[in-house]
């Protein structure tokens, strides 16, 4: 089971800042271990933020994220106490969800 | 044993069609466009994003320091300001898989994204933005002393 991740939440009239932390190694499949062979690639492909439900962002990415990827998007239109959800995929299908109260 | 098969044969189709209906639903969104993140030059990237012209634009702002001393973590902010936006795609030329990320923006969320990436080597940083089935493109030259692929 994949960390939760943490999310912070500026909300600036009806605008809101996110940022989001999540917990991977995001491996490229080009690092070696301390025994010299190739780590297999493992990261995150699909990040999905949603507000009430309804989906905003929705982001493909590639092993060229950094390791623990940190996100900030901007949401418009919102207001304190939306719901915010966040998930993410990852290459060998396992996936996170976290959920939040816009703040 | 002939008349297990049939039974088998059920069960098997019958979790078959749990599975399909368990994982249809989470792929219904856009799937990781393979074609495009395998692609191993800027060129084929943006052949898989189905990009065949683009046009430089001042409206689409990277963000970005010149010079990073840990190509691990470099750290990218950008915003179109193309009215309309709809989709931002990043792409850094030299890395081996040249596509990064790409955001796809509903009405609920304003084009802009800031994300640390890894550089391998040095290289350009380009930025395509799409709007009205248009792309507006922007790049940017990042130096890195260390490398952020091999570590």
């Amino acid at each position: 089971m994949a960390e939760p991740m943490k999310i912070r939440t500026t909300l600036k009239g009806d605008n809101c800042e996110v940022r989001v932390l999540m917990v991977h190694p995001m491996e490229t499949g080009q690092r070696k271990d301390a025994g010299g062979n190739l780590v297999p690639a493992h990261f995150i492909q699909e990040v999905t933020v949603r507000v009430n439900g309804k989906v905003a962002i929705e982001g493909q990415i590639s092993q060229a994220v950094s390791r623990n990827p940190v996100f900030s998007f901007r949401l418009l239109g919102v207001k304190a106490g939306d719901k915010l959800d966040i998930a993410w995929l990852d290459s060998r299908g396992e996936r996170s969800q976290s959920e939040t109260a816009i703040a | 044993m002939s008349a297990m098969k049939p039974i088998r044969r059920m069960t098997l189709r019958a979790m078959a069609a749990l599975a399909a209906g368990l994982v249809l639903p989470l792929r219904a969104l856009a799937a990781w466009n393979k074609e495009a993140f395998q692609a191993k030059t800027a060129a084929d990237a943006l052949k898989g994003l189905g990009i065949a012209a683009s046009a430089e634009s001042k409206d689409v702002v990277i963000e970005a320091p010149q010079i990073a001393e840990n190509g691990a973590v470099v750290p990218v902010e950008i915003t179109s300001n193309v009215p309309n936006t709809r989709s931002i795609a990043v792409v850094i030329e030299k890395n081996p898989f040249p596509l990064a990320a790409k955001f796809d923006f509903a009405g609920g969320a304003a084009p802009f994204v800031k994300v640390n990436v890894k550089l391998g080597e040095s290289s350009i940083v380009r930025v395509l933005a799409e709007a009205g089935g248009k792309f507006y493109s922007a790049s940017k030259e990042i130096k890195v002393t260390i490398g952020g692929c091999g570590g």
